[in-house]
């Protein structure tokens, strides 16, 4: 994809945007139905996408990707034109006869990179956002993902407005070329290196940015409260971590907290499940998901070759470079000083750590960037309370995982490190629109204190007015107020 | 104090501000209401005790008469504060957030809190009211704050840091006083969130630095802020409305002032006759010596404007003003009548006291002339004709918009106040300046009541059609599904 043709598409989006077609909701509505079409009818295509890209199991594909974005679109498709509609800002007495709304508007020419680990579902989510809003949009699938990103670009121009919402394709290079133009937004999945890029390069055309990252997001695990819970909490543990894409995943669990007196009783459950998942040999395991390419695996593969994490693998530790398949791994604290420990996992490696006393955990995270969710697995409502108010993060999660994935009511996003913005549900539409402030006003009454040549009675009557003191007012221009 | 911190302040002086600051707040003593309550009293009370003071600052670095003082600045931002008092109980506590049956049983909220130390860049136009307002906010969404206000307005930038030294909490709110060395080494640390207001061209590397610590912005930035007039208004009151807009804002340095007007060719002589008289009825027949009116902030800005009045094709369509004394930095209000297109009066925000009119055939076709400029902070329209409010609401683009009258929207708390492309992005003013500076941290609490099989592996054709029927269908679905009935 050259230069050219990226400025001659944006060209054809800015016309589409202009001549005012997107903002109908009936356009809107329409392609939010075509999009469950596309997704319906293709639903064995995407399966078959995903497990070539990623080993994904059609009912890991169905939960994490097929099923969110229809769920996604239907939420939307009913509540779009609620969200479209003006709301109502109350306007003070003082400036009477007045109303106040704040209008959503689109933005106009949006751009949305999505990442490889959830290829369907991270490029779909946002462009029901960005179509909810009413923009025009390019959309930027993952190289890394390529039978995803080949579907999206085929099927989408027969879905979709072809003049309003286009697929690029490509590495590195074609991103660089997207990067160059001018946006009217941009949505950003992935890694906090690309993030950087891609906001240095927004911040030249003063372009807003979402950016949705990643990080450490560690499971507390208070054994103590939640030990006759012991068999759901190792299975949401398990599921939380090599469910979700086996471990690449930016709201998958990276590491866990527990006491070290619980250390032996965890990783016991722990494997347990794991064999009870993936039976005995994981690597035919059908329900566990690949590495998604060579990088990562050799990128993980080196986290583990370091002599003091390998020496503090306690399960798995296996690697196929061939079927890029890395076993489910559990290290016993590694050295927090290792890359293991600083650097984002995304892979399905996990190192637990021990600590004296639970309470210490809120400690632990704090010292470290912000995560993109915390779990903690707790039935102590004063260490809920202090998880909550002592630490930050993009979410929090009660003794489950994942979940919060498919609250439409929950807005998804990071903080810190991990991110800024947020969407899914009404947050999607709103990352999405232009939040305009409207005041009408009407020829009179007239406050003529409002204007020179200035005097001390000007001057009271905006004290009086701007404390919204009416009595005050009336007072004054009844002459019965002092002046000061 | 002020003098050591004049004296040198460069990265390092800035990266240990920092991390004291983050020291400070280890103990979320600023998450406390206690504290974000006494600090926003104090701010009430500097204000309060403090307004000839800061009256003197501003009309030393403005010559902004006392009464526009007061008017834009110091009563706002007094409201600003009452306001955040009143509300912020209310504004502090956790949203509910509903659930659906696919995560029963569970329940949500979103959960208010500070993001951290936060930098709050002001400017030099209104550098009372655009310093403490995003302080306001910052404190009220219980952050530590840097102050950075504009050296361009010295009187007021001092001031600021008297003030803040005498009423508030140094350990975590403090103002850096300097100018571009003092700006960047600010810039170079990691805060948790920036507010700018300024130019698009600073803006611009505001962003770019905040990008390599991934730190969120919001910008204030400005534009051409377009008034359309129609025919069919009340002339004097449209009239009187444009100059409360123009020269009555700063005498037009006003990022929400209206920079110039549209109107029709057969209505352009009316409105400027109405304007020649209102203007002298506000600031006499010599307005450049009427206590009335800011002038001029700086040398700078003063030869800008002169070069933008001076262009070819420009200074000979002056059709009522031009006058100027570089002296005393003052500038009569200016009116031209149909500059050329492509003149930079007619590219550049003015931010000065020339207000060109820009003649159409029809009213219908301004909106044409404002969608080929960038977005405006501010877009005003005069007209009683209900149907073009509307299409001017769908069809033009700007931060915020008011119709028959100019700048008021800004004082109304319920409205968020930022722009749009190239005037910003983010807003804030009243709940949205609490928004701005807080993180929404979504929060679900779950049980162990309930734990579905078919979210776990080994997965299964059967698991998945109830997985679909879960997340889809909800609970009839389900229902159905699970006594083997689905819509495959």
């Amino acid at each position: 994809m050259d230069q050219i043709k990226v400025e001659k598409g944006m060209a054809e989006l800015k016309e589409t945007f202009s001549s005012g077609k997107t903002r109908s909701a009936v356009w809107r509505k329409t392609q939010l139905r075509a999009l469950i079409e596309l997704v319906h009818e293709n639903e064995e295509e995407i399966f078959k996408a995903l497990h070539q890209d990623l080993g994904k199991h059609p009912v890991e594909a169905y939960r994490d990707e097929v099923g969110v974005i229809l769920k996604s679109a239907d939420y939307s498709l009913s509540r779009v034109e609620k969200w479209m509609a003006p709301k109502k800002g109350h306007i003070p007495l003082l400036f009477f006869p007045a109303n106040g709304e704040v209008m959503p508007e689109p933005f106009g020419v949006v751009l949305i990179f999505a990442s490889w680990n959830f290829p369907i579902s991270l490029a779909l989510d946002p462009l029901i956002g960005a179509i909810s809003a009413g923009n025009t949009v390019v959309l930027k699938p993952s190289d890394m993902s390529p039978k995803c990103s080949s579907f999206l670009a085929n099927a989408i121009p027969k879905y979709l407005d072809p003049k309003a919402i286009k697929v690029v394709e490509g590495g590195a290079d074609v991103c660089e070329q997207l990067l160059q133009q001018k946006w009217d937004k941009i949505f950003f999945t992935g890694s906090q290196r690309i993030g950087r890029v891609v906001m240095t390069a927004a911040a030249k055309h003063l372009t807003p940015v979402t950016l949705e990252m990643g990080g450490k997001s560690p499971a507390i695990l208070d054994v103590t409260s939640t030990s006759s819970n012991m068999k759901v909490v190792a299975k949401r543990i398990v599921g939380g971590k090599w469910g979700p894409c086996c471990g690449q995943a930016c709201i998958g669990i990276d590491y866990v907290l527990v006491e070290d007196e619980h250390s032996s009783f965890l990783i016991g459950s722990l494997r347990r499940i794991i064999r009870e998942f993936y039976g005995e040999n994981p690597e035919e395991s059908i329900s566990l998901s690949r590495i998604g390419n060579k990088n990562n695996f050799d990128r993980l593969s080196r986290l583990i070759k370091d002599p003091l994490v390998a020496a503090s693998i306690v399960h798995g530790g296996s690697t196929d470079e061939e079927k890029l398949f890395i076993e489910p791994t559990i290290l016993l604290n590694p050295p927090l000083d290792s890359e293991i420990m600083t650097e984002e996992i995304f892979g399905p490696l996990l190192p637990i750590i021990t600590l004296n006393n639970i309470q210490e955990s809120i400690e632990f995270m704090n010292s470290r960037p912000k995560p993109l969710v915390i779990y903690a697995f707790t039935k102590d409502e004063t260490f809920k309370k202090q998880i909550l108010t002592h630490t930050s993060s993009g979410g929090v999660v009660f003794n489950d995982t994942m979940v919060q994935f498919i609250c439409d009511d929950l807005p998804f996003g990071g903080v810190g490190h991990s991110g800024f913005g947020r969407y899914h549900g009404k947050y999607s539409f709103d990352t999405f629109s232009h939040e305009k402030a409207v005041m009408h006003r009407g020829f009179y009454p007239e406050i003529e204190p409002r204007y020179p040549p200035w005097n001390s009675f000007k001057l009271q009557f905006l004290r009086l007015a701007y404390s919204f003191n009416y009595l005050g007012l009336l007072l004054l221009l009844l002459g019965l107020k002092k002046k000061y | 104090m002020a003098e050591e911190e004049k004296k040198s302040f460069d990265e390092n002086e800035a990266a240990s501000l920092v991390k004291e600051l983050r020291g400070n707040i280890k103990s979320n003593k600023t998450k406390s209401y206690d504290w974000r309550v006494s600090q926003l009293e104090s701010i009430r009370k500097m204000i309060v005790e403090n307004e000839k003071e800061i009256a003197k600052a501003l009309y030393d670095d403005l010559s902004k008469p006392e009464f526009e003082a007061f008017i834009s600045e110091i009563s706002n931002a007094k409201s600003s504060c009452e306001l955040a008092l009143k509300e912020l109980k209310h504004w502090m506590k956790p949203e509910k957030a509903k659930t659906s049956i696919s995560t029963f049983p569970s329940s949500a909220e979103i959960v208010s809190e500070p993001l951290g130390v936060v930098l709050v860049i002001s400017t030099w136009n209104f550098p009372f009211l655009l310093s403490v307002d995003p302080v306001i906010g910052a404190i009220a969404a219980g952050n530590a704050v840097v102050l950075k206000p504009s050296e361009i307005s010295p009187a007021t930038s001092s001031l600021l840091v008297n003030l803040f030294d005498k009423y508030l909490d140094k350990s975590a709110v403090r103002v850096v006083e300097g100018a571009v060395p003092e700006t960047s080494a600010l810039l170079e640390q990691k805060w948790d969130k920036i507010l700018y207001t300024g130019s698009s061209r600073v803006g611009r590397i505001v962003m770019t630095a905040a990008a390599k610590h991934l730190t969120p912005v919001i910008l204030e930035l400005g534009g051409k802020c377009p008034a359309i007039v129609d025919s069919n208004v009340n002339l004097q009151v449209a009239t009187r409305r444009i100059i409360a807009g123009k020269w009555q804002c700063n005498n037009g340095q006003a990022c929400i002032g209206v920079d110039y007007v549209i109107t029709t060719k057969d209505f352009a002589p009316k409105l400027i006759d109405a304007l020649r008289k209102e203007l002298e009825d506000c600031f006499g027949r010599n307005p450049m010596e009427s206590k009335d009116i800011s002038r001029i902030v700086s040398l700078n800005h003063f030869t800008r404007l002169e070069r933008l009045l001076d262009e070819d094709n420009v200074s000979n369509k002056i059709v009522l003003g031009g006058q100027r004394d570089q002296n005393k930095l003052r500038m009569a209000p200016t009116i031209l009548l149909d500059v050329p297109k492509d003149s930079q009066i007619m590219q550049d925000e003015i931010f000065g006291p020339l207000l060109p009119i820009i003649t159409v055939e029809n009213v219908k076709d301004s909106f044409d002339a404002i969608n080929s400029k960038p977005k405006p902070l501010a877009a005003y329209l005069f007209t009683n004709d209900e149907k073009l409010k509307e299409s001017f609401v769908q069809n033009v683009s700007a931060g915020g918009m008011l119709i028959n009258d100019t700048i008021l929207h800004v004082t109304v708390d319920t409205l968020p106040f930022g722009g749009v492309e190239e005037s910003g992005m983010g807003s804030y003013h009243g709940k949205f300046s609490f928004d701005a500076f807080s993180h929404k941290k979504a929060v679900l609490y779950r049980s162990f009541n309930g734990d579905a099989s078919i979210r776990y592996p080994p997965y299964t054709e059967s698991k998945k059609k109830l997985m679909k029927a879960l997340i889809s269908d909800g609970i009839f679905g389900m229902l159905l599904a699970l006594i083997g009935w689905s819509k495959d």
